[in-house]
């Protein structure tokens, strides 16, 4: 089965909407990791999901303080390891404990979480488009428990989305 | 309390280990601050396993040297009678926003000696702690005042109307100011921590070669500054051939221009006699040179503390528990460290 597609944004609003449209698709004990440089959208996107999930805080930059913990349904922590440079700290993050306790984790630079959860996680990777304001949004889902989803959420990311091996793979 | 008002504050939130005497919350008799940032350079930010591990190795001397400077032995007795009185009215501790693993060093070993001393333990949040900042290097300073604090983990505006009393008026929606800096500096491939080099590289570019974004927000008196920093990579991005000079000048004065903007415009309003800085970005050169020609201009009094004053210490920690002892009282020893502690205005 196919396990990946891939959308464009042509705004802020819009990769916005594509966190609130997963969103919806999260249950308590997933991970969500999000692959993409400086200004990509990483954090666009959570403000996105959390606030689809009930949040009404502002959704700031954790990259100071590393997590913040939103009281959303399901509870989200949005971690951030740009600042992190060893697994063994983001073991400390102790982010099982938050999955355990039936949450929701999201990861922003992700791919330094890749070791400890990339075998059984929703991948978002953000990559820069032609104009300033476009995005190219792929995900790709890993482990049973979310290969099941793909089908669902390529629905959720609207009309455009494409599956791997066409447009999207570009 | 006695007349003199003593209170030994701790300060472990971040990268400093730091611990300070100070007396009615106005007079810094001992400040001592051991930087952990040789070792967070290493790493290119703070490493929260190792920042802990280094507070609890420096937390004690850290303490002896500020008892020592203020007279006292390590059991807090005065040198000169050590069979007498503590010297220490109360130890004030910073209980949060910061690193968990970091706090708890410093949160433990206030509620310790305030314990074996028998006197109060107060736990401050840390941010108050950087209003006092200017008023501990400027006794004579008249309030109201607006305090801009910015640093790597926040960016707020706010209203001091009394010691202990304080409305926030506006704070980032996004990045903090100083996350900006140091997301920009990784991102021209400069060091950590990045206030400091893009200040020193700006001085030798053109802060006018490149018209970034000074954003707007829905409140009048917050701050974003995500766009900027995304407005930086894309120009980067199309124009491979600019200096990194040019980028951290105009860069820096897009940061300045908002942060003074804001600064002026609440000031204002709230009817203020002068404005504040505090926090580590209040180190940056051109932003301290902006802030006092801007309020000069007006007529109104700037406070520019100190590059130690500015960045994380302990004597505001004294100081703002000083203030917290006289207006609430102490703080149950049960009380715990809270990373995610916010500043909300005062009741």
């Amino acid at each position: 089965m196919e396990s990946q597609a891939t959308v464009s944004t042509a705004s802020e609003e819009q990769t916005r909407a594509i966190g609130a449209g997963i969103a919806h698709f999260l249950g308590a004990g997933d991970v969500v990791l999000l692959v993409g440089s400086l200004g990509a959208g990483k954090t666009t996107f959570v403000q996105g999901l959390v606030a689809a999930l009930g949040g009404r805080e502002p959704v700031t930059s954790p990259t100071f303080m590393l997590a913040h913990k939103y009281r959303t349904a399901p509870p989200v922590t949005h971690v951030d390891l740009w600042r992190l440079g060893h697994l063994q700290e983001v073991v400390d993050l102790a982010l099982e404990e938050e999955l355990d306790e039936g949450g929701v984790v999201v990861v922003e630079w992700g791919e330094a979480a890749e070791p400890l959860y990339g075998a059984d996680a929703l991948v978002v990777r953000f990559d820069w488009g032609r104009s300033d304001d476009e995005r190219t949004i792929s995900i790709e889902a890993r482990g049973a428990c979310w290969t099941s989803r793909i089908a669902g959420l390529r629905e959720a990311l609207g009309p455009g989305t494409a599956g791997a091996g066409t447009e999207g793979a570009a | 309390m006695t007349a003199r008002g003593r209170v030994l504050g701790i300060e472990t939130s971040c990268d400093e280990t730091a611990a300070a005497v100070v007396e009615r919350g106005r007079t810094v008799v001992t400040s001592v601050v051991s930087s952990q940032v040789d070792l967070h350079a290493r790493y290119g930010g703070v490493v929260p396993e190792l920042a802990g591990r280094a507070h609890v190795e420096l937390a004690l001397p850290v303490v002896t040297d500020a008892l020592a400077g203020a007279g006292l032995d390590r059991r807090g007795r005065s040198f000169e009678d050590p069979a007498g009185p503590v010297g220490i009215d109360a130890v004030a501790a910073t209980i949060g926003p910061g690193l968990i693993g970091a706090l708890l060093v410093g949160v433990s070993t206030a509620k310790a000696l305030a314990l074996a001393w028998g006197v109060p333990f107060v736990g401050v949040n840390h941010l108050e702690g950087h209003l006092y900042a200017a008023m501990l290097e400027a006794p004579e300073i008249e309030l109201p005042v607006v305090v801009l604090l910015v640093s790597g983990g926040h960016t707020l505006l706010v209203a001091l109307d009394a010691p202990g009393s304080y409305r926030v008026l506006g704070a980032t929606v996004d990045d903090a100011a100083g996350e900006a800096f140091d997301k920009v500096a990784r991102y021209l491939g400069l060091g950590y921590p990045g206030g400091p080099e893009i200040d020193r590289l700006a001085l030798s570019g053109d802060a006018s070669s490149i018209r970034f974004p000074r954003a707007s927000t829905a409140g009048a008196f917050d701050f974003s500054f995500s766009g900027l920093k995304t407005a930086v990579v894309s120009y980067v991005r199309a124009h491979p051939q600019v200096t990194n000079a040019d980028v951290a000048a105009s860069f820096q004065e897009a940061v300045v221009d908002v942060l003074v903007a804001k600064t002026v415009a609440a000031a204002t309003e709230i009817g203020a006699r002068g404005a504040c800085l505090a926090g580590g970005v209040a180190a940056n050169s051109s932003l301290r040179a902006r802030f006092a020609e801007v309020f000069d201009d007006r007529g109104m009094r700037s406070y520019l503390p100190s590059r130690a004053m500015c960045t994380d210490n302990a004597a505001m920690i004294a100081a703002a528990g000083y203030f917290q002892l006289e207006r609430s009282g102490p703080t149950p020893l049960d009380a715990g460290a809270v990373p995610d502690l916010q500043l909300r205005t005062s009741r």
